[in-house]
């Protein structure tokens, strides 16, 4: 339908009722044939536009008798009106098949890799350390550090190892070489020194944890490694207990390995606790079966440490635990080869993402 | 550590029949002797006694002759029908009617060596007809053993395992420093004992006490410098035996078990020796008494006075050094021993020896302990003396190995016996009954605790107020003070009936700023795409000078280790990246060629004119204030740093298209986003001159105070070809505790949000091409700031840099973007304006800058 069919000589009269309605419904056909939108604009022109035969009707309206008026006033309105409504609803009609059409053909492949931004990673022993932390901060502990290369006082002579003691020749320390005269200073064979330090910083009660990074002569093997982690808790305070101790260490073992986990304590020797222990965890996920496997050494306090720090033995009591980062790491996580953990290969990292 | 065979044992403590290696390590790990393997026994399967009944030799082709026999090992083992087995041997060093050792078919030997039925040489042998060596009995291999020879003899079938003690399990445990007393079968048995309660039975019983006989051959102690005050030796014991056939084999069983404790069988006198002291614990040395002269001087060395040793090693002694001397020129004139440690070469049980001296001494041990270090000589008679022996054995044990001596060389001990004993009292402590149960937590009766240290060897006597006094066992010198007796009784009451009981800490402040700025750090350089590595901080010279290091360069100045792992690394670090690259190239080398890593760890920065020693104090006593400043001041500061690796690709090449390859903004973004996690802002200059960087792309990072706190940027093409790393890669290092200076640690305090609408203003100024940018966005923001709309500015950043041909030669653009907003007020057009003005007034002022037309 052009312009030109609507210019029809006979304009409709506003009177004509039968004439309307037969424009309305000539309208509304042509509504409903509209198949899109740029369709439906030409129908709604053609048949609402100023020179559509309704449009012309409303306009001769102008030129009847007062009475005429408003019955034709009326007539044409509702016709308009009408026709309005069904253009309208046939717009929205039209509009929602588009939409659902556009979209439809703007689907993508959803399933492309997605993420352009390398993964990083932390270590497993770094993290493994803050979530060791966390379980000692949740009880009430707090966190120390201390230097890697340390003055042998702290290492050894606080710790109650004599100069002369076969213990002081077991740990296979690193010293510092200061030309012909002793250094006296070591790369830290435990984070025990820590743990003197703070005794002599803080003040009682104490209960801390250190983890951090220790040394010992031993090359790089499966299972030994140089340079390791260790993390030790000391708790110095009236009345503490080695039942205290066990406690601590049952909780601490549950909360790494789980609500099956305990521990099982050995006697064994250390020059900085008397009463000393060796300290065994139950491992359900043992190679060959369920068992025991040493997990670190514990013990009380020996009263010369608490002598060289400044506390008096005869007040307060205290226990100390420690254990390896790296063998707990190993058990938690089934890692065979001290290699992968210490090589700096980034692909041990990221298997472990950014949390353990 | 010592070995432990259950059969040896078995003499001291009452074993249950059938009890397994396995769980006597168990009985003993209880009591705190720890497994440390299990040897199993030598052979296994049928071994049995054979007699020879045939031997016919029949010589061969390859002009050997063997020798077909039939040979009776019992009823139980002969053929079905009772006939004696067919065995091929190639020795012929037996006759028939000769007691032999047989392994039958399923038998495994040593080696393993499993034996069955096979043909050869046109028979079929069925077993084998055993050697020492074959045995794992010794070196012989000339022969096979023939029973009678080894003074043995059992009825054919016997089982041969038992009687040759092959198919004896041996434990070997771990004993801990203070339980010297474990280095023998007496103090293993004992505790067993305490952890089963079978019966023991203390072969050192009974201690003699009548004083000696005197009239010996002499011995002095005369110790001018002891150690600590304590003198080197405090007992000497020496006994004469004469007529002894010293070189001698020892009986079979005695080889047998040193073998099984892990030594090799020497000689009977040297044998003895041994046996008694894995028997007892008392070391023993054995001299040959016609190349002595009396007196023996137990002295210290003199300086510059050498010995050998009987491993033949010429030492220089110390004048630390204790040493057992005789007097051939002159009194204490010549060393015939290190005392405790080794005996000498000139003294030696030889093959004509027949008289010998044996000597049982107590030494301290930190003089042993010192000498043993000093010669790095740990031999079996140090382990045992630096650890603690009972003064009380000497006696004991003189008179084993005379016995001994007597019943299996013929030997005669002199009736006149050497003790020169000067031992003291063992300890007597005086403990509170109570304080057992205080300190393990277990509520142990006063009677228990009495009953439980009476049972390890102590004599208590309780007073009436809950306290007694306990005389220690001489065997136990590492019971000193009451914690001591503590552990006793826990250990002997068992460990497993401490209870578990947590403790309530008072209340933390969780983890410190630095704790948790720290994994902050970590966290948001994970997040951002980088890979936390560790590497060890040993480093060489070599690697320094990779760096590209100058001479002068502080840090080369670096701690240097005593005895490295390996002598090419023996510098701790001093930064971090020269660990770091090392760990880089090593990725590289994997494959990892796409690489961005980081690093968070301390460094050892040892001052210039820092002490190098720390001072030497001793333990057990609080150090003064001033003693503490010291041990600080000594100790090199060891600030703890994060760097960076990136190489290769930063975005990988994808289906979205090409990737991007790291350059240098990658390794100052990670830096500066260290520093923001921090909370600390980085001023951002180039640096010209710092290795290991390229000296046109490296950032020098400062806090706004001005302090350095690191560096970042491109790696020196010389840097990247030395390391083998991909092209371009980039670098940063950055020092966290300065950074942490550098915060304020205060709470941020937060500024009210303006709703009043955003003004936008682009201005691109033209200046000379070697103005920093960094420059002109700081003159821009300080002319916006003070412009006459007054501090309007929002944020400035530089969003386009031109150069080309639009442009006066030597001359840039940069572009910046600048968001004004005002607290109070609608800004208007005039005020938009005058920060422009202000803008560019400035960036003319400072750099003679123009607005880009």
């Amino acid at each position: 339908m052009s312009d030109d069919t609507a210019l029809s000589p006979d304009v409709l009269s506003p009177l004509d009722e039968a004439g309307v309605r037969a424009a309305v419904e000539a309208a509304r056909a042509a509504v409903a044939a509209a198949g899109t939108l740029d369709e439906l604009k030409t129908v709604r022109l053609a048949h609402t536009g100023e020179r559509s035969p309704l449009a012309l009707a409303n306009r001769a309206i102008g030129g009847l008798a007062p009475a005429e008026k408003g019955p034709a006033g009326r007539l044409v309105g509702g016709a308009r009106g009408e026709l309005n409504q069904a253009i309208a609803a046939r717009q929205a009609e039209l509009e929602a098949e588009r939409d659902a059409r556009v979209l439809v053909e703007e689907a993508v492949d959803v399933t492309l890799p997605a993420d352009r931004t390398p993964a990083g990673a932390r270590h497993p022993l770094e993290t493994l350390q803050e979530r060791v932390a966390d379980i000692f901060v949740a009880m009430g502990w707090e966190i120390a550090d201390g230097p890697e290369l340390e003055a042998e006082w702290f290492n050894f002579d606080a710790l109650n190892f004599g100069v002369d003691h076969p213990a002081r020749q077991m740990q296979d320390t690193f010293y510092v070489d200061a030309g012909d005269e002793p250094s006296n200073l070591v790369l830290r064979t435990h984070t025990s020194p820590v743990q003197a330090r703070t005794l002599l910083e803080r003040d009682l009660p104490v209960y801390v944890a250190c983890p951090g990074k220790v040394f010992r002569t031993d090359a790089l093997d499966a299972t030994h490694t140089p340079v390791f982690h260790q993390v030790e808790g000391l708790a110095v305070d009236k009345g503490l207990t080695m039942a205290h101790l066990k406690g601590t260490l049952d909780h601490f073992a549950r909360a790494i390995f789980g609500p099956e986990a305990r521990t099982r304590l050995r006697p064994s020797f250390f020059p900085f606790t008397e009463p000393s222990a060796e300290m065994d965890l139950w491992f359900p996920q043992k190679k060959g079966g369920a068992g025991w496997i040493e997990w670190g050494g514990c013990g009380m306090v020996n009263p010369n440490v608490l002598r060289a720090c400044g506390v008096d033995p005869d007040v307060y009591s205290g226990f100390a635990f420690g254990m390896g980062i790296e063998r707990t790491l190993m058990l938690r996580h089934g890692i065979a080869d001290m290699h992968d953990m210490v090589e700096g290969d980034v692909r041990f990292s990221l298997q472990f993402g950014t949390e353990i | 550590m010592p070995r432990v065979p259950l059969t040896w044992l078995a003499e001291h403590v009452d074993l249950p029949a059938g009890l397994t290696a396995e769980q006597l390590a168990a009985d003993l790990v209880r009591v705190g002797l720890e497994e440390e393997a299990i040897h199993p026994a030598a052979v296994t399967g049928p071994l049995v006694v054979g007699e020879v009944v045939e031997r016919t030799p029949e010589p061969q082709k390859n002009g050997k002759t063997i020798n077909w026999c039939r040979v009776d090992v019992g009823p139980e083992h002969n053929e079905p029908g009772g006939a004696p087995r067919g065995i091929v041997c190639g020795a012929h060093n037996f006759d028939v009617g000769d007691r032999v050792v047989v392994a039958l078919p399923g038998a495994v030997l040593p080696g393993p060596f499993p034996i069955a039925s096979r043909k050869t040489y046109g028979h079929v042998s069925d077993g084998m007809i055993c050697s020492a060596r074959e045995l794992g009995l010794g070196e012989d291999h000339a022969g096979i053993i023939v029973l009678a020879d080894l003074g043995l003899d059992a009825p054919v079938g016997t089982d041969a395992r038992e009687l040759l003690g092959l198919g004896d399990e041996v434990l070997e445990i771990n004993v801990t420093p203070d339980r010297g007393y474990c280095f023998s079968m007496r103090g293993v048995a004992r505790e067993l004992s305490h952890s089963t309660g079978a019966p023991f039975t203390d072969p050192a019983l009974p201690v003699p006490t009548e004083p000696a006989s005197g009239g010996g051959f002499a011995v002095e102690i005369d110790d001018a410098a002891p150690v600590h005050g304590v003198p080197g030796a405090d007992r000497f014991v020496a006994q004469v035996v004469r007529g002894v056939r010293a070189n001698d084999p020892s009986p079979a069983w005695m080889q047998r078990r040193l073998q099984q404790a892990g030594m090799r069988p020497i000689s009977l006198a040297v044998d003895v020796t041994n046996y008694v002291m894995l028997d007892l614990g008392q070391p023993l040395h054995a001299y040959d008494l016609s190349t002595l002269h009396e007196p023996i001087v137990v002295r210290r060395a003199a300086a510059g006075e050498r010995m050998t040793t009987l491993d033949g090693v010429d030492r220089a002694l110390d004048p630390q050094d204790l040493l057992i001397t005789d007097s051939p020129e002159g009194r204490g004139s010549r060393p015939i021993g290190l005392a405790g440690v080794m005996g000498g070469a000139t003294t030696e049980v030889g093959e004509a020896t027949t008289d010998l001296l044996v000597e049982a001494a107590h030494f301290d041990p930190v003089t042993i302990a010192r000498t043993a270090r000093r010669h790095r000589l740990p031999s079996e008679a140090s382990k045992r003396f630096e650890r603690g022996v009972d003064p009380q054995l000497p006696r004991v044990a003189v008179a084993r190995v005379a016995a001994l001596l007597a019943e299996f060389g013929g030997g005669t001990a002199d009736a006149t016996l050497t003790d020169v004993d000067r031992t003291s009292e063992p300890a007597t402590i005086e403990l509170d009954l109570a304080l057992p149960g205080r300190l393990v937590g277990v509520p142990y009766a006063p009677e228990q605790v009495v009953e439980t240290l009476t049972a390890i060897g102590c004599e208590v006597r309780t007073a009436g107020d809950g306290t007694a006094s306990v005389r220690v066992p001489t065997w136990r010198p590492d019971l000193a003070v009451p914690v001591d007796l503590v552990e006793e009784v826990a250990r002997l009451r068992g460990y497993d009936e401490i209870p578990s009981v947590l403790p309530t800490a008072p209340a933390g402040r969780g983890l410190s700023e630095e704790q948790r700025v720290r994994r902050s750090v970590a966290r948001a350089l994970a997040d951002a795409g980088l890979v936390e590595v560790l590497s060890y901080p040993f480093v060489g010279e070599e690697q320094l000078d990779a760096l590209g290091l100058p001479a002068d360069d502080a840090r080369r100045r670096a701690v240097r280790l005593a005895n490295p792992l390996q002598d090419g690394q023996p510098f701790l670090r001093t930064n971090l990246l020269v660990t770091l690259l090392d760990t880089a190239r090593r990725n590289v080398a994997r494959g990892n060629g796409d690489l961005a890593v980081f690093e968070i760890g301390l460094v050892t920065r040892p001052g210039a004119d820092a002490p190098s020693s720390a001072p030497a104090l001793p333990g057990g006593v609080r150090p003064t204030d001033e003693q503490l400043e010291a041990l600080d001041a000594a100790v090199p500061p060891q600030p703890r740093r994060v760097a960076g690796v990136l190489a290769g690709l930063r975005t990988p090449t994808g289906w979205w298209g090409a990737g991007r390859r790291a350059d240098h903004t990658d390794a100052i973004a990670a830096a500066e986003l260290v520093a923001r996690v921090v909370g600390v802002d980085l001023v951002v200059t180039a640096d010209a001159d710092h290795a290991p960087w390229h000296p046109g792309r490296c950032a020098r990072l400062e806090t706004a105070e001005g302090t350095l706190v690191g560096h970042a940027g491109e790696l020196h093409p010389k840097v990247v070809a030395a390391l083998d790393l991909p092209a371009r890669a980039v670098a940063f290092e950055v020092d966290l505790d300065e950074l942490l200076a550098a915060s304020s640690g205060e709470p941020r305090q937060a500024r009210p949000l303006s709703t009043f609408p955003l003004a936008k203003e682009d201005v691109a100024l033209v200046v000379p091409a070697e103005v920093p940018a960094a420059a002109v966005l700081e003159a821009v923001r300080a002319g916006a700031v003070a412009s006459a709309a007054g501090d309007v500015l929002e944020s400035a950043e530089l969003f386009d840099v031109y150069t080309g041909d639009q442009l006066e030669p030597g001359t840039k653009s940069l572009a910046f973007s600048l968001r004004l907003r005002a607290d109070d007020r609608t800004l208007t057009a005039q005020e938009t304006a005058a920060v422009r003005e202000g803008v560019v007034a400035e960036a003319a002022r400072r750099f003679g800058a123009t607005l880009r037309a």
